[in-house]
């Protein structure tokens, strides 16, 4: 099937009259996708490639005459929040932060009001999520010709910290006959809606999905969670995970800001090294190549035949 | 050694002469190309050459101008963009 | 943000938590005035963004005032980890019965605040916490929800079992630093050591506060009020003229996002490279197959000939750059055209030939048809997504160095 999206899945443009947002609609739409509504205050009865503009979300859901399942925030950071908690407060529960440098306060708010409300957030500072053949949401893989290009259907389910990394590892996916069932950019901010672990039950629960691919960086908390998730629940698809950045480790590279200083919560945080040995210890295998992911997956997928 | 700044090294455009003393469609071509190759020097065209390599290949000014009015040439592979 | 000691001291003193009647000083005649008016003892510290200054000399006892005079005027001029003072933090000597450590920090994983409260102040809180975990008292907070005093209460009660007075004196202090690090966005708000003097008082001994970069523009007020020059940078390094100039023409035209890094890199291979994953991906791609990147860099968004010309023509400029390697992850919105009659004007006008110095040219996605064309007029072959980035940076790498042999 997919998760997050399936083939009635509506959604709105929040900021739909920015120039990223200009771009990202049609490519949704020529994608297939139902974009219903745009959202840019003061900018009522415009439209932006056919889809009606309204100043609220409310009068978008009351145009749209029931419910709609999803929105598209590309709201500039000093007014995002604001604009994810109105979405949220209008019954919207999946909803792409494309936005990049809220502060993570502001970030923080929105998850937790999210998870209050039983909404889902993925992002910010993502590129959104596309399920090949049924639906894209956010500018992921780009206009419609070439995301059909680099995102084949298939049983692959994909996250990534990194959007464009997400699409090159789809791509070679497509290209070894794999396919993807659905693809996340789940976003690279410290604080972020969804992690891996999080959205690892709706893959577990999805037929479609027989094996997953996770991108990863240095920073951040997300691989100990996972490998805790597994241990902790019923886990049945193999993971197959990258890891870039691997030279940060290094002591020449010391001091550069790519991380942050490790605190005593985070513990000493994990290097790149650590990391992959974390990983490795709990049945994941990290690659070194990204090509070298199709013969790993096939690997898992080989051995539960 | 080489210029400092090379133009048009890529790109160049050809503006008809009745285009280029037109002032209503040097206003126009000023107005639609969106990396500025094109001004308005008080009524008449005006190549702005070192933005010519910044052409996008988008064609409003082909599409702005009279048919063969205003000539996008692809240095690189000598094609044109025309109408 | 990074702030010097003394900046944080302002900013625990204006949230309401006690400090010492510290002085920051600029000259050697200040420190003697300021151990003056504090009458005692003192303690003079150097103010440097970088730690370990105990080791260094930065910090120094002194009895009198001509003492601190002397040990000012030393350290004001001492070096550590490559940076110089901007002044001295005197501090009067405290008589001190026992030291705590508070901080409020980020918990990445449960998406909250965590309040952090020990009994066994002034070490390294990472071991107490190792060897002692039942004196460290820890609590999150909600993101929405007013903080409730209460919770600080919690949390430093569950610290060792304090109790009377020690607990009904720190309580307002951690309740104070959470309600900081919410209200100004700190990455990190730490006391440490949050001193109990013999009178039963309890002073901020030292304070350590970090505000995330994101956040920096919306409190300008309170760092104009604090003494912030904004204008300075605060990175723990010098960066280098490469860093700079990259900087600079990035924020010259806002077509695209281009970034430049050198620290720690001293190879001949100049990376043109993106995106944000991409770039590392080919950096560790290029390394792991014995290659010497010269720096490191992110192409983002969709920037302008310029832009993309001007990165190349950086990295080409670098000390020792022979070739550069031009390689993205498949791009959506970059145009693989723009980009490389950018990177071909960048070598024609350092005089360079293209197909010499571009080692490889690995960008597949949109508008790639027209960048082959480009690549093609110059002699140089484009490759696409059927060679992998590990691929593409092999090559680089061999071109490279079967030039050098």
């Amino acid at each position: 099937m997919s998760i997050l999206l399936n083939e009635d899945f509506t959604f709105i443009v929040q900021g739909i009259t920015g120039r990223e947002a200009v771009n990202l609609t049609k490519e949704c739409l020529d994608y297939g996708s139902k974009v219903v509504g745009g959202v840019t205050p003061g900018r009522k009865g415009r439209d932006v490639h056919g889809v009606p503009v309204f100043d609220t979300v409310e009068q978008a859901v009351a145009n749209h005459g029931s419910q709609i399942d999803g929105s598209v925030v590309t709201v500039p950071p000093a007014f995002t929040k604001d604009a994810v908690f109105e979405a949220i407060e209008n019954g919207i529960k999946l909803i792409v932060i494309v936005t990049e440098r809220i502060p993570r306060r502001d970030v923080a708010q929105m998850v937790e009001l999210a998870n209050l409300r039983g909404a889902r957030i993925i992002g910010p500072n993502c590129l959104g999520i596309i399920a090949p053949g049924v639906g894209k949401m956010g500018g992921i893989g780009g206009p419609a010709k070439d995301a059909a290009k680099a995102y084949e259907p298939g049983s692959i389910g994909v996250m990534s910290r990194s959007g464009g990394m997400t699409t090159e590892i789809s791509s070679t996916l497509t290209a070894a006959g794999l396919g993807v069932s659905t693809a996340v950019s789940i976003g690279g901010d410290a604080i972020i809606g969804s992690t891996y672990a999080e959205l690892m039950p709706l893959f577990e629960a999805d037929e479609q999905t027989e094996a997953i691919v996770i991108y990863t960086e240095p920073g951040g908390r997300m691989e100990a969670e996972l490998v805790d998730w597994r241990e902790e629940n019923d886990a049945k698809l193999p993971i197959i995970a990258f890891m870039a950045g691997k030279f940060m480790d290094d002591e020449e590279m010391q001091g550069m800001s790519f991380g942050h200083a490790g605190t005593i919560v985070e513990g000493a945080e994990d290097s790149a090294t650590q990391k992959i040995a974390r990983l490795e210890e709990a049945g994941i295998p990290v690659v070194e190549r990204i090509d070298e992911i199709p013969g790993a997956v096939k690997d898992k997928l080989g051995a539960k035949v | 050694m080489a210029a400092e700044q090379l133009e048009g090294i890529f790109i160049d455009v050809e503006v008809s002469d009745e285009v280029a003393n037109n002032a209503e469609l040097a206003s126009k071509l000023e107005e639609v190309c969106p990396v500025d190759i094109y001004a308005d020097d008080g009524g008449k065209v005006k190549i702005v050459r070192e933005n010519l390599d910044e052409c996008v290949l988008c064609n409003l000014c082909v599409e702005a101008a009279p048919p063969g009015g205003a000539v996008v040439k692809k240095l690189y592979d000598g094609t044109e963009l025309r109408r | 943000m990074r702030f010097y000691e003394f900046e944080s001291r302002r900013i625990v003193e204006r949230a309401g938590i006690p400090v010492t009647e510290y002085g920051f000083c600029k000259t050697a005649a200040e420190a003697k005035a300021a151990a003056e008016k504090i009458g005692g003892p003192t303690v003079i510290k150097s103010q440097v963004l970088t730690g370990g200054r105990m080791k260094a000399g930065g910090v120094k006892f002194a009895d009198t005032p001509e003492e601190a005079e002397g040990h000012a005027e030393e350290i004001l001029k001492l070096e550590i980890g490559g940076h110089m003072p901007v002044g001295v933090l005197v501090d009067p000597k405290a008589e001190v019965e026992q030291e705590y450590y508070a901080a409020v920090l980020w918990d990445g994983r449960a998406k909250r605040p965590m309040m952090l409260f020990s009994d066994m102040g002034g070490i390294d809180i990472e071991e107490v916490a190792e060897k002692h975990p039942d004196h460290v008292g820890r609590g999150h907070l909600s993101n929405l929800h007013p903080i409730p005093d209460f919770r600080a209460k919690e949390v430093v009660a569950a610290a060792g079992g304090l109790t009377g007075r020690e607990l009904t004196r720190a309580t307002p202090v951690l309740a104070r630093l959470a309600g900081l690090q919410r209200d100004y966005d700190m990455t990190l708000a730490e006391i440490n050591p949050l001193a109990r003097l013999s009178d039963g008082s309890f002073v901020a001994l030292d304070a350590h506060m970090e505000m995330e970069d994101e956040a920096v523009g919306r409190h300008q007020k309170m760092l104009k009020e604090i003494g912030v020059e904004l204008e300075e940078p605060r990175e723990l390094y010098e960066p280098s003229d490469f860093e700079r100039n990259v900087k600079a023409i990035d924020e010259a035209d806002h077509r695209g996002v281009i970034q430049g890094k050198d620290h720690g890199f001293t190879g001949n291979l100049g990376l043109v490279i993106g995106a944000g994953g991409g770039s590392l991906t080919l950096t560790d791609a290029v390394r792991s197959q014995g290659g010497k990147p010269a720096n490191y860099a992110e192409i983002g968004g969709n920037p302008s000939v310029a832009k993309s010309c001007g990165l190349a023509k950086e990295v080409l400029q670098k000390d020792g750059v022979e070739k550069i390697a031009v390689m993205m992850s498949i791009v959506s919105n970059t145009r693989v055209d723009i980009v490389a009659r950018g990177v071909i004007k960048a070598c024609l006008e350092l005089d360079k030939d293209p197909a010499e110095t571009i080692a490889v040219f690995r960008i597949p996605g949109a508008w790639e048809e027209e960048g082959a064309k480009i690549l093609g007029k110059y002699g140089i072959e484009f490759r696409d997504r059927s060679t992998s980035m590990w691929e593409a940076a092999g090559e680089a790498v061999e071109r490279i160095q079967g030039a050098a042999a």
